[in-house]
């Protein structure tokens, strides 16, 4: 091969997915990872320290996203927030977990696709109103028929629900023009001497996000099968 | 400006200073020296910022790392309302209840919006560069005020609760920080270049499906690496779709764009790099399985990445 392509950083990526697989504390796979892509690149210590204390701090806005809504999401969880929205859901008959979900897919894929992506989220929405309403559902539809949620189904209905609002917010916002998706592959056509128009690579990822809403729509009626199985 | 990232950096600065102190003294969690430690480290980086010396913040970085690694970080025994008075407090408050935590995103969105470009004389009232996260923080405390006001309760009990969260997530609130800071060492490092060559060098490219179904399922497996489709797309469009797809083929490149990027995205549902929106849902959800999440969307995922190949295939 031709290349001058320095291959050793690959190292870090091995470290990484052998961490993953023998399940060792993810933490500690991402510092080995970390000093054996530095190492690979040779970086002497103090520089690699350097390094990841700048980055380390540059990136520090990133988790203000799931801790700034915490204190108000634990005061309101004090009060019996996710006791009122499961005892909210219980009233409406029509409701399974699978229905309640695929409606929180449609309102979330095209809130997102209006550019309004804080609609939703895993601190302010999912835990505190999404997943207590889907179990609530749940727990009524099995309680008309003698049966118990039981741990596993649980489970599969919250991390279904978290889920959904992944699906709901990585479909929907890459249709809205102003993201920041569709700035950086504007970027990074140009760069590559294509023009290419916002709206079009928009327009273009419609198929997909009709695609992502009926895959993910079905699964969720297999879903509420599954949950039906308990149901003799 | 105004309002800057700053003030919020500080104030969660203070909220884990906080969650440290309640740490150290709480008798309940068996490891309360290491986990007070953990969390003063942490609020050190918010607190100093950029004031840190570069070698200290990765000191820390590494330090919080091996007292996460090893076992340190535990949580005490949380102070929770019994059920029964949760439950009359719900009866009692009813749907009111709802309005703070709609507070959050009404408030981020209003101010994303409506207050962009917006100045009062020669200051933004927002620092632009941040206006979402701004927002966002502008919206968390109203929506702390709001409860508070609605629950009797003081900003104190709202810290407390704060903390009852973080400890119930542990350690995996840093994870996802850690992961983009090995982001920005493998962009630095040139992994991506490596990926890019190894991927285009050993397959042969001169069928239009083979090339399609290499460039999306490239741009999958590229962002189960790195975590993140941005790090994916520009070595994938630079690699296989502008030379070969464009180029070669002839195809349109808003869809050979559009379609790629959304390619990865389907990584993104399958990797544990990910870990804002697969792990700490899982931390969030007290789900015993840290690959639950992951889990439930592989079976979205895979279907959908072979939907976009069959898109791209007829719509290039």
């Amino acid at each position: 091969m031709q290349s001058a392509v320095n291959m050793w950083p690959l190292l870090g990526v091995a470290v990484i997915v052998l961490g993953f697989l023998l399940r060792l504390h993810p933490v500690l796979v991402v510092v080995a990872a970390c000093f054996t892509t530095g190492f690979a690149a040779t970086m002497p210590v103090e520089a690699l320290l350097a390094s990841l204390g700048t980055a380390f701090v540059k990136t520090r806005n990133l988790p203000m996203i799931y801790l700034l809504p915490l204190a108000a999401i634990g005061l309101l969880e004090r009060f019996g927030l996710r006791e009122h929205a499961q005892a909210a859901v219980a009233r409406v008959r029509s409701a399974t977990a699978g229905r309640l979900l695929i409606v929180y897919l449609a309102v979330r894929e095209l809130s997102a696709a209006l550019g309004l992506t804080s609609l939703g989220g895993h601190p302010n929405m999912v835990r505190p109103v999404v997943a207590p309403m889907a179990e609530g559902a749940a727990e009524v539809r099995l309680a008309a028929h003698g049966a118990v949620l039981d741990e596993a189904q649980r489970h599969r209905i919250r991390a279904m629900a978290a889920a959904t609002d992944n699906v709901g917010l990585f479909f929907g916002e890459d249709i809205f023009v102003a993201f920041g998706a569709i700035v950086l592959m504007q970027t990074v056509l140009r760069a590559e001497g294509i023009e290419v128009d916002p709206l079009h690579m928009a327009l273009w990822g419609i198929p997909t996000a009709i695609s992502a809403f009926i895959i993910h729509a079905w699964r969720l009626r297999r879903l509420d099968r599954y949950l039906a199985q308990g149901i003799a | 400006m105004i309002i800057r990232v700053e003030y919020f950096y500080w104030l969660l600065g203070i909220l884990l200073a906080l969650v440290a102190l309640m740490s150290f003294g709480d008798r309940s969690n068996p490891r309360r020296w290491t986990t007070g430690l953990f969390w003063a480290l942490y609020a050190v980086v918010y607190l100093a910022g950029e004031d840190l010396p570069p070698s200290m913040a990765g000191l820390a970085m590494i330090v919080m790392a091996l007292l996460a690694g090893l076992g340190g970080v535990r949580s005490g025994k949380p102070d929770v309302l019994p059920e029964d008075a949760r439950r009359a407090s719900a009866a009692r408050l009813g749907h009111r209840l709802f309005v703070p935590a709609l507070v959050i995103p009404a408030v981020t969105m209003a101010g994303a919006t409506l207050l962009k470009d917006v100045r009062i004389g020669d200051l933004f009232v927002m620092e632009q560069k941040y206006l979402t996260l701004v927002s966002l923080g502008c919206a968390a405390v109203i929506a702390v005020g709001v409860a508070c006001w609605l629950t009797r309760s003081t900003p104190l009990q709202a810290g407390r609760e704060a903390r009852r969260l973080v400890d119930a997530m542990s350690w995996a609130i840093v994870l996802p920080h850690m992961l983009a800071v090995l982001g920005l060492l493998f962009s630095e490092a040139g992994v991506g270049k490596a990926v890019a060559q190894v991927t285009t060098s050993y397959i042969g490219l001169d069928s239009k499906l083979v090339a399609v179904a290499v460039y999306c399922a490239g741009m999958a497996l590229f962002t189960i690496v790195m975590g993140n489709g941005f790090a994916a797309f520009p070595v994938m469009a630079g690699g296989v779709g502008v030379p070969v797809l464009v180029a070669k083929f002839g195809g349109n490149p808003s869809v050979m764009a559009a379609i790629g990027m959304f390619s990865a995205y389907c990584g993104t549902l399958m990797t544990p790099m990910a870990a804002n929106f697969n792990i700490i849902p899982t931390a969030l959800l007290d789900l015993p399985d840290r690959n639950a999440v992951i889990k439930a969307q592989v079976g979205t995922a895979l279907p959908l990445l072979g939907a976009n190949i069959i898109l791209l295939y007829f719509l290039l």
